[in-house]
């Protein structure tokens, strides 16, 4: 986020929710959004399906999944030909507002109608309200992102940000709410193949020299595979090794069977983990790590708010810290450079690397507040909650670029060429005659990603024990589907089969379903299909059909999924590992 | 390693939800060793003493008996119980010959969005320092 999330509450005027389910996926953020509501401010919400965010919505824009671009340059239009941008701040801090006024020529209200449904009139109220308001902020998800043209989406939003001036002061902003507890720190600390901790490139000789000094070994200058990539370059030879900690691609990537597929090809996959999750079961070697609230260490949060977590109870049997367990291994290769003895001692080696991000960030400061937002170069330094004020942007002129953006549904519009510096994108998967639906993805409020932490908490489980597949009233009397029948959900990559929710949440033509459960995975259907910047896939738009079936056929069906994910395996290997509980490893 | 509540007390300890990005601040409330539940954090700015049902109940998967509680190498197919030694031997002993016949980009690593900064930092340090490469990436996009 460019801002922090209290303010959401005291200073934002008007709030611009866009592919957020912000009320289940994030729902302390929500709780700001309604506070300001209950102050007065505005609430423009743009979701394919009617959220809980949406139904408060004052103007609920109604966007089918995967015309963002199409909207927000409507919105852009608007308020470049009503002169409702601030020129002020245009003037002095951008470049390029030119090339994007030419661009979004073509966005009128009516062409945005014709390509999305949304109605004229909402589209100019919308774009009336965001650009008159003192404060406004922008809060999106991966509605937005999950996209072959998710950059381009996100540049979008900028330019909305940017031309109404709402960067750099409090209350304002484009600010993404981000999946996961620590999403932000593993980027933060370079778990990413192009960056070094602190987002300092690996192609950059002077940071590379930085890390070489510390670390005492010559570093690879060529940036890494990117997780999308990783299946085809195990399945071509490339790829031998996989070490996966804490994550479950089996269930999480997209075209998932694929990615099974090549994780069986490898000559040695070692998964670190808390359970022995769907990925752990085809894993040459499993290590048992410890868990949240049995060690210490630090998270960042979206805004990024460095804060300390904390050890409450030890750690079961033989289960070890993740740090310890990667020292151990270095040290079993004969590197001498990771011997730690404490989290604190690995933190204080980040901030003496990256001191201009984090090196007034110290443990003992962590102590006394509720985080520290970085960049925190100094330890007088008090954080920043709210990034480019003064109109300070992290570009080489320093003033924020805004860059045209095109959608098309079906093929890539031919005035990018025109513009340098343009985006472009269209939808990889069009419904059709066999594939008629629109499949998008995401997540329920009580359950968490793949459902391995989730699904073991019996209050959850009991609100929401299972997969449903939302469809919408209208086309599941076409299908003759009622609410609760099992229904076939089916794309180019495979099925899966679940209960029907007969729902107005969802658009017509359009079904959504989550990744909780292995019983239905809907990331055995999304596309591979990436970003060709973040690389992020186009988890939210695939063809799919629907067909009803008996019970008879979905047990079949259960059956299937759950040889393919060895589900008996994680209770049968718990059997033997008679847990030595805590006690034993004190 | 100290047992960090000892029997018959009760300790609340501070620390921050493990689900979404919000990074809401919690209190682990401790009785004879064992987490008995969840109180939010009153003083933390974002939730101001709220929770959501994860972060009220979302907890009990760290009890959970089907835990892993020893590294385990399959050997014919099984997966069987061994000690950190053995099962570390074996990983350095199949990435030092897998990095010398194929090379250090042959290792990948997918690093991990739950876990914390320290550990993500040093696991990367892994992927680049000892192994030698930068295949390194994890679910940020997912």
């Amino acid at each position: 986020m460019t801002n922090s999330i209290p303010e959401i509450s005291q200073h934002t005027d008007v709030i611009f929710i866009i592919g957020s389910n912000t009320a289940e996926c994030h729902p302390l953020v929500a709780r700001h959004v309604i506070k300001a509501k209950e102050r007065g401010a505005k609430l423009i919400v743009a979701d394919p399906r009617l959220t809980e965010m949406a139904n408060k919505a004052d103007i609920w824009l109604r966007v089918p999944a995967g015309y963002n671009i199409s909207l927000i340059n409507g919105l852009l239009h608007v308020i470049v030909k009503e002169k409702l941008y601030n020129s002020d701040f245009v003037q002095n801090y951008t470049e390029g507002f030119d090339d994007l006024e030419k661009a979004v020529e073509r966005y009128t209200p009516a062409y945005v109608e014709g390509l999305t449904g949304i109605p004229q009139q909402d589209l100019v109220e919308a774009a009336r309200l965001f650009a008159r308001a003192k404060n406004a902020a922008i809060l999106y998800c991966m509605g937005v992102t999950q996209f072959s043209y998710g950059t381009g989406t996100v540049v979008s939003l900028s330019n909305l940000a940017v031309i109404t001036g709402n960067l750099g002061r409090p209350g304002t902003g484009v600010n993404p709410l981000r999946g996961q507890n620590n999403v932000q720190g593993a980027c933060d600390m370079g778990c990413l193949p192009n960056l070094l901790p602190g987002y300092l490139a690996v192609t950059d000789e002077g940071y590379r020299a930085r890390f070489e000094k510390e670390w005492h070994v010559k570093l690879p200058s060529k940036p890494g595979l990117r997780i999308p990539e990783v299946a085809d370059a195990i399945l071509g030879g490339r790829v031998r090794a996989a070490y996966v900690f804490g994550e479950n691609p089996v269930m999480s990537d997209p075209d998932s069977d694929h990615l099974r597929h090549a994780f069986e090809h490898l000559d040695l996959l070692v998964v670190q983990d808390i359970f022995l999750t769907e990925t752990a079961r085809l894993a040459h070697v499993v290590l048992p790590a410890a868990c949240w609230g049995e060690k210490e260490g630090t998270f960042t949060n979206t805004e990024r708010r460095v804060q300390r977590v904390r050890k409450a109870v030890n750690p079961p049997g033989e289960a070890r810290d993740d740090w310890w367990i990667f020292s151990a291994l270095a040290q079993k290769m004969d590197y001498g450079r990771m011997n730690y003895l404490h989290p604190q001692e690995i933190w204080d080696e980040v901030r003496r690397l990256v001191p201009e991000k984090f090196g007034g960030i110290t443990h003992s400061r962590l102590e006394k507040v509720r985080g520290i937002n970085w960049p925190c170069p100094a330890e007088d330094h008090p954080g920043t909650p709210i990034l480019y004020q003064g109109g300070k942007f992290a570009t080489p002129s320093g003033k924020a670029n805004l860059r045209p953006v095109f959608f098309d549904p079906v093929r890539i519009p031919e005035e990018v060429g025109e513009f340098k510096n343009a985006l472009a994108g269209k939808i990889t998967e069009l419904p059709d005659e066999e594939y008629p639906f629109t499949l998008t993805t995401g997540r329920r409020g009580y359950h968490y990603h793949t459902g391995t932490m989730t699904r073991k908490s019996w209050p959850i489980t009991q609100v929401t024990p299972e997969q449903l597949i939302e469809i919408n009233p209208r086309d599941a009397r076409k299908l003759g589907i009622e609410d609760g029948d099992f229904v076939r959900l089916s794309t180019r990559r495979g099925s899966i089969a679940a209960k029907a929710w007969v729902t107005e949440r969802v658009p017509e033509k359009t079904v959504f379903t989550t990744f909780h459960f292995w019983e239905a995975n809907v990331n055995e259907l999304t596309v591979n299909s990436t970003d060709p910047a973040a690389c992020i896939p186009e988890f939210k738009v695939a063809a799919a059909k629907v067909e009803k079936i008996t019970p008879a056929e979905f047990q079949a069906i259960l059956q299937e999924k759950k040889k393919k994910y060895l589900v008996d395996l994680e209770a049968e290997v718990a059997g033997r590992l008679k847990s030595g509980r805590r006690e034993a490893h004190v | 390693m100290l047992s960090c509540s000892e029997k018959g007390r009760t300790e609340r300890v501070l620390t921050v939800c493990p689900y979404c990005g919000t990074g809401c601040g919690l209190y682990l409330v401790v009785e004879d060793g064992h987490i008995a539940g969840v109180e939010p954090d009153s003083l933390h700015p974002v939730n101001e003493g709220e929770l959501c049902v994860k972060g009220y109940f979302g907890y009990q998967h760290v009890e959970d008996p089907r835990r892993l509680t020893a590294p385990l190498v399959k050997k014919d197919g099984r997966f069987t119980p061994v000690s950190w030694d053995e099962a570390l031997n074996f990983v350095a002993g199949r990435l030092t010959r897998i990095r010398q016949e194929s090379g250090p980009d042959a290792f990948v690593l997918f690093a991990s969005a739950r876990a914390t900064n320290e550990e993500n930092y040093v696991a990367q340090k892994f992927a680049r320092a000892v192994m030698g490469t930068n295949n390194v990436d994890h679910c940020a996009r997912l």
